[in-house]
Order: C-alpha cells, then sequence, then structure tokens
C-alpha cells in the first residue's frame, strides 16, 4: 500500500460538512418528534376494542417492519412524483423518515401499554377518572416509562439510518460527503471524516436521551 | 423507448432477488462466526479482551452502515484489493451482523442463571467445558428469537448495496423503475417481495418467543 493520506481538502470543507451535519440533526429529530406522536397513537389503536381501529394499525406497522427504508424512500419521493404530487427531496426524507419511525415506535409503545396492570385500568375507571386522564396519566405516561430504553436506541436508528436519504439529492452529511469526495477524489478520508461526526452526533444523542430519563422519568419515583 | 411491466421484468426482479437472499445468508454465517467470538469476549473472565468486544460493538452500532460500506468500498481500493461491490457489502454487513449478533447473544449467555454455573463448578468442569456443555446449550433457546428475528434487519439492509453499484434487488428494482417510469408499481412490487422474505422471518421469531415463554 502506498498511499499517503491527504486529510487537507476535507478540513477546507468542514463548513460544509457542519452545514450538513446540522441538517441530519434536525431532520432526525423532527422525524423523532413525529414518530412518536405516530408510535402512541397507533399503540392505542392497536390495543383498542375496535376491529377496525386495531387492523389498519397492524396492516401499517407490518407494510414497513419488513420492507427495506430505501424502498419506502422511493416510493415517497419518485411514487407520488408520478401520480403529480412533487416533494422537496428533503420533505420526502421527512415522511419517510417519520413514517419509518412511527412504525417502529408503535410496537414499542404497545408492548409498555401492555405491560401495564389490568388493575390500573379498573382503579382508574372506578374512582371516576375521565376517559382522556385515564389515556394520558393511566396508559401514555406509564407506558412510556417503561419502555423509554428501547425508544431512545431506535432514535438513534432513526438518526444512523438519515444516511440512507442521500441517494434522493437531500444534502445532509452523507449527501455533503458525497459532493465533498466528488470534487476532491479523496474519498476514503472525506469518510473517514463524516464517521468521526456521526459517531460524535450519536454519543450526543446517546446523553441527550440519558439526561432525558433521568430528568423525566425518575423524579417522579417507580410506578 | 418504454417498456411495459410484465412478466419479463417480474423474472428480471426475482433473477436478481437471488443476490439479496444470497448476501443475507453470507452475512449471516459471517456476521454469525464473528457474533459469537464478541459474546464469548463480552463474558470473558479477563477484562481487557472484554473491554475490547465492548468498544467493537459500541463503536459499529453508532456507525450508519452506509458509512460503513463507503469506507470498505473505498478502502479495499488503497490496499490494492480492486473495487469489489460484493466483497466490501460482505465486509461491511459482517462488521455490522457481528456488533448486533455479539450483543443479542451476550444477554442470552448472562441470561442463564449462576446456580448453573455454581452446579458445573462444583463438578469439577473447567470454564471452558461449563461453557460448552452447561451455558451455551442453555442460551441458544434464549437466543433465537431475537436472532431470527435480526435476520429481518440483515435482508433488508442488503438494499444499502444497490448504493454502491450492487446489482441485488433494490439496484435491479431501479434500473426496471427507469425503463418502464412506473415507480409505485415497480417499488410497490419490490417491497412485497422483501415483504415475502421478511414477514415469514418475522412471524417465526414471534412464534418462538412465544414457544419459550410458555414452557419457562
Amino acid at each position: 500500500m502506498d498511499y499517503t493520506f491527504q486529510f487537507g481538502s476535507v478540513w477546507a470543507a468542514l463548513p460544509r460538512l457542519a452545514q450538513g451535519a446540522q441538517l441530519t440533526v434536525l431532520l432526525s429529530l423532527a422525524a423523532i418528534a413525529i414518530g412518536l406522536a405516530i408510535g402512541v397513537l397507533c399503540a392505542l389503536a392497536r390495543t383498542s376494542r375496535r376491529a377496525w381501529l386495531r387492523w389498519p394499525a397492524a396492516v401499517y406497522v407490518e407494510s414497513i417492519r419488513n420492507t427495506p427504508f430505501l424502498i419506502q424512500l422511493f416510493l415517497i419521493y419518485f411514487g407520488l412524483a408520478s401520480l403529480g404530487l412533487r416533494l422537496d427531496p428533503i420533505d420526502a426524507a421527512l415522511v419517510g423518515m417519520s413514517i419509518n419511525c412511527g412504525a417502529y415506535a408503535t410496537e414499542i409503545v404497545r408492548a409498555g401499554i401492555d405491560a401495564i396492570a389490568g388493575g390500573q385500568l379498573e382503579a382508574a375507571h372506578a374512582l371516576g377518572f375521565p376517559v382522556p386522564a385515564i389515556v394520558r396519566h393511566v396508559i401514555v405516561f406509564p407506558a412510556l416509562r417503561a419502555v423509554f430504553p428501547a425508544l431512545a436506541s431506535q432514535f438513534l436508528l432513526v438518526m444512523l439510518g438519515s444516511a440512507v436519504v442521500s441517494t434522493i439529492s437531500v444534502e445532509e452529511l452523507t449527501g455533503v460527503a458525497h459532493l465533498i469526495e466528488t470534487e476532491n477524489f479523496r474519498p476514503f478520508e472525506v469518510y473517514i471524516v463524516v464517521t468521526g461526526i456521526y459517531l460524535a452526533i450519536a454519543f450526543s444523542l446517546k446523553l441527550v436521551f440519558a439526561a432525558v430519563e433521568r430528568f423525566y422519568f425518575q423524579s417522579r419515583g417507580r410506578a | 423507448m418504454i417498456r411495459d411491466f410484465g412478466s419479463v421484468e417480474f423474472l428480471y426482479l426475482l433473477a436478481a432477488m437471488r443476490w439479496t437472499l444470497g448476501l443475507s445468508v453470507l452475512a449471516f454465517v459471517c456476521g454469525g462466526i464473528v457474533g459469537l467470538v464478541l459474546a464469548l469476549a463480552r463474558v470473558a473472565p479477563v477484562a481487557p479482551l472484554r473491554w475490547l468486544a465492548a468498544g467493537y460493538i459500541q463503536l459499529f452500532q453508532a456507525t450508519p452502515l452506509l458509512m460503513l460500506l463507503f469506507l470498505v468500498f473505498f478502502g479495499l481500493a488503497l490496499f490494492d484489493l480492486g473495487q469489489s461491490a460484493f466483497l466490501s457489502v460482505t465486509i461491511a454487513l459482517t462488521c455490522y451482523a457481528s456488533a448486533y449478533f455479539g450483543e443479542i447473544w451476550r444477554g442470552s449467555i448472562q441470561s442463564v442463571p449462576q446456580t448453573q454455573w455454581q452446579g458445573s463448578a462444583a463438578l469439577g468442569f473447567s470454564y471452558l467445558e461449563q461453557m460448552r456443555h452447561v451455558v451455551l446449550p442453555q442460551s441458544v433457546r434464549i437466543a433465537t428469537p431475537p436472532t431470527v428475528g435480526f435476520m429481518v434487519q440483515l435482508v433488508k439492509n442488503t438494499s444499502l448495496a444497490s448504493i454502491i453499484g450492487m446489482h441485488e434487488l433494490a439496484h435491479a428494482a431501479q434500473y426496471v423503475n427507469n425503463v418502464t417510469l412506473r415507480p409505485i408499481l415497480v417499488y410497490g412490487v419490490v417491497g412485497a417481495m422483501y415483504f415475502a422474505v421478511c414477514w415469514p422471518l418475522y412471524m417465526l421469531s414471534r412464534r418462538l418467543e412465544k414457544k419459550f415463554n410458555a414452557n419457562r
């Protein structure tokens, strides 16, 4: 191997990489927030007594979880365009990531709801709590608390998976990296640096999730 | 000229799917071997071994698979090993799968009750004998459902190989879409083809889980 590594052109491109990283983080956080909302709603639908609520949620979750994200992304971006609905690549990426995150979040939250003791629900009903209050304080929040670690690792996978949206020309971290390596012909150096940036984002996210868990779920004691 | 999506195109996709399945099996076998070594290292009575394996797992679980793929793909060229997409994907998926298998199997090994260790120690078994005859056989049952479940991720993730130009199912899908210009139909069919492989695996993993929990 007679190759000299040259990182100079990569350091020169750092400002652009930083912009890409910013888009990666923003896309991921937005998709996580929307995905969690979808997850809570669909988990309630999947644990509902009404079959017409259970079925669509089940079909959604199973079809997303058992097909590649890449194909889902192409269906949204190229498929909708062929129907005359031209989405901006960033919007298509956000829709795809949110739908994808939502399916996994649904399964995780559902496991949390299933783990709640039936006695708690009966007690809440017996005490005459209004239904929205029961859903919020007896079902959703205890369920989220129980499964928060699993949700956190799923959220991390959403961020890592966001690299794939570079295929529909979104200029997030991987997209920018690709542009730079076609300019400076130093792909290996570019991707080494970018992998370092991804690691930094990943470990920062881990710290944030741990802080959220401590702040939000531990101050109230064990349920 | 624009073609219709007919049986010829479908057979073309089916032929490309063989690569997807082959890659999945290959990554499962290679990742499984490395993953087993990692899992054993994670519970070894030697501290540096444990740290090394833990570091490896942390590193590869926090790196996007696509980055791994690019690094291997462009890294091979630096070592004058050419630019084989197939070899790159195999190496990258092996690193990725081994990190997850290592973690899954470590959990399975550690879930074998401590009394089993003590009992086999009392019988005079050495560490390796304890592992081989007592602990590993019991942890296999615990490990099977999540292992089958992870295979779904593996099959889906082979689709990233299309990005570095390997002609598997996702790559063939783009090709067929380019000549038919029917993205919804083509990607819908291809999605269904992935589903046909992944969903049975997922159901199998659920059934194994139920079976295991029932006779616990």
